[in-house]
């Protein structure tokens, strides 16, 4: 008995979750259309048509400097996700090929580093930044957010590697592979997959930290979290600006995030729910 | 073929992670500990001094330590109360036969990508502004009085934003769950006569079990720090209204550079931590050897 559904029944359940996505998606949907009205239109109460015009867009760039936070989340998310990876893969893949009685608990621990509130240590790192002179340094804020999400990445990458079965490499050894060529023939084309998702996790992670961004820059270093964040001291009404430059802060990530649905829920639970 | 020569390489490919993690978790925490001891205040460096648990005793005779401690809890209770039911309902939507169902959860979990300061912007301005917001607007339009949530319902407005944000990936987990659900199952408890209800109960909800575990421990990780929402809505006010403990640490040790208050601050918040941490380890640990 195939479950086929009645046409009106799966008509009546499309308009219920329509319904629904809309209003869940409602904010974000607002806020684009905002960042295309002028500012009193942004404040004349539900409109959802605009009247289209690009100047917030324009404002933004040119009054409030958008390019440099972005290029900023840019180099920072990137690069800790890099230097993350660099310093994962290895880890990642010794536990799951060799792993010893100890992997586990060694995963466990590094999972509960996680479990340490960020705001707890913030004197000593405040101070230890200020004393490096790494307050406000792209450099900083790469090494911390680096630091705060490899846990997450040797969790990521050792549930993927883990799935790579031993035999091929085995059975590579046997047939005479030099370990040069397992590593690049047999290894890596089957690793890629996993450190491709967890890269795009991680990047996702980076963008949207808010509270090492935020706290450890001013304005040099500071990324788009910042950047909007800075929008909240209370200087009149720009919503139409603010609807402008959120809609361009979130856009690359939202975009990668629909592309990353599966990944991100085997990332984000640590492959226990796949 | 585990060689003594690939269980050194194996050690040195593991050193890093586990050398910077050790790093990264001793260091701060011993600087936390000892200047939670200290008379220090970054206003007067020169004048550091031994102040026994004097930071803790100033921490916890301060009223708005408990409010932060019960505000946090409720941060955290709250989101996870509304994540979880709310997830659960909207996973067995999208499980149903409809059309349109890929946009329908890329519009369902894109809350999920927006940064906090950004999504906590706009809900504070656009939706729930007493003047212009879209609350306020449906609320005239019904010939009410506007509600001025973030001055009357601080606390339960920045819930609610951190509940859109985290409802998005519970729903996502959920749905995952809900799909590797075997179908036969379902038809069989179907045939013999199981009802809704009872299907969901005895079979659904033990199915996700686990998925709701997992839920509930990453979600508590990142609840127990949110910050950036009441950064740019509230500021932890009115008074210490929807201050929760990180936002009260930033406070002590940012705007008021009291390095010892907000390190003595740092150590409960650790504690806390550490408590829930275990609660919910035990359970997932449980869970996942399965």
């Amino acid at each position: 008995m195939a479950r086929a559904a009645s046409t009106s029944q799966k008509i009546a359940w499309t308009v219920v979750a329509w319904a629904v996505a809309f209003v869940i998606f409602f904010p974000i949907l607002y806020t684009v259309i905002t960042s295309f009205k002028t500012e009193p239109e942004a404040i004349a109460g539900i409109n959802l048509i605009p009247s289209g015009t690009l100047k917030s867009y324009i404002d933004v760039q040119t009054q409030r400097d958008y390019w440099r936070p972005f290029t900023n989340s840019v180099i920072i998310s990137l690069g800790s996700t890099l230097l993350a990876l660099l310093i994962a893969v290895p880890a990642a893949w010794s536990m799951a090929f060799s792993p010893t009685r100890r992997t586990k608990d060694i995963l466990m621990w590094m999972l509960s580093t996680k479990m340490m509130p960020a705001a707890a240590v913030l004197v000593p790192i405040y101070l230890l930044f200020r004393d490096f002179g790494l307050l406000d340094s792209r450099i900083g804020l790469t090494l911390m957010l680096t630091l705060i999400n490899l846990p997450i990445v040797v969790w990521m990458l050792y549930t993927y590697f883990r799935e790579i079965p031993g035999e091929i490499l085995e059975a590579a050894r046997m047939d005479g592979a030099s370990l040069w060529n397992e590593i690049i023939h047999v290894l890596t084309p089957m690793a890629v997959p996993g450190i491709a998702s967890t890269m795009l996790l991680n990047i996702i992670l980076a963008w949207n930290e808010a509270f090492w961004t935020i706290r450890l820059t001013t304005t040099n270093a500071a990324p788009l979290t910042a950047f909007i964040a800075s929008f909240s001291s209370p200087q009149g009404l720009f919503w139409a600006k603010l609807s402008a430059a959120s809609t361009m802060a979130i856009a690359p990530i939202l975009i990668m995030g629909w592309f990353s649905q599966r990944q991100l829920v085997r990332g984000l639970t640590f492959g226990a729910v796949k | 073929m585990a060689t003594r020569q690939t269980r050194t390489l194996a050690r040195f490919m593991m050193a890093p992670s586990v050398l910077l993690l050790l790093v990264w978790m001793i260091v701060p925490l011993a600087m936390t500990l000892w200047f939670s001891f200290q008379n220090y205040n970054l206003l007067n460096p020169a004048n550091v001094s031994w102040a026994g648990f004097f930071n803790y005793q100033y921490f916890y005779t301060d009223p708005a330590f408990f409010q932060a401690i019960w505000n946090t809890l409720l941060i955290v209770g709250g989101v996870l109360l509304i994540t979880v039911v709310g997830g659960t309902f909207l996973a067995l939507l999208l499980d149903q036969p409809m059309f349109g169902q890929g946009i329908v959860r890329i519009l369902v979990i894109s809350p999920f990508f927006v940064m906090p300061p950004v999504a906590a912007l706009i809900w504070k301005n656009m939706i729930m502004h007493p003047g212009y917001g879209v609350f306020a607007s449906i609320t005239r339009f019904f010939g009410g009085t506007p509600i001025d949530w973030f001055a009357q319902y601080p606390l339960f407005s920045i819930i609610l934003i951190v509940a859109w944000q985290w409802l998005p990936f519970a729903t996502l987990i959920f749905l995952t769950s809900l799909q590797s659900l075997d179908g036969e199952q379902k038809e069989a408890a179907e045939m013999d006569g199981a009802g809704l209800v009872a299907r969901f109960w005895y079979l659904t909800l033990p199915h996700m079990s686990r998925a709701i575990t997992v839920v509930i421990l990453i979600q508590t990780i990142f609840l127990l720090g949110v910050y950036a929402e009441i950064l740019v809505t509230t500021n932890g006010g009115p008074g210490y209204a929807s201050t929760n403990l990180p936002f009260l640490i930033y406070r002590t040790a940012l705007l008021n550079y009291d390095v010892g208050g907000a390190s003595a601050g740092g150590v409960i918040a650790i504690i806390l931590a550490n408590i829930v941490a275990l609660f919910i380890m035990r359970a997932v640990g449980k869970n996942l050897d399965r």
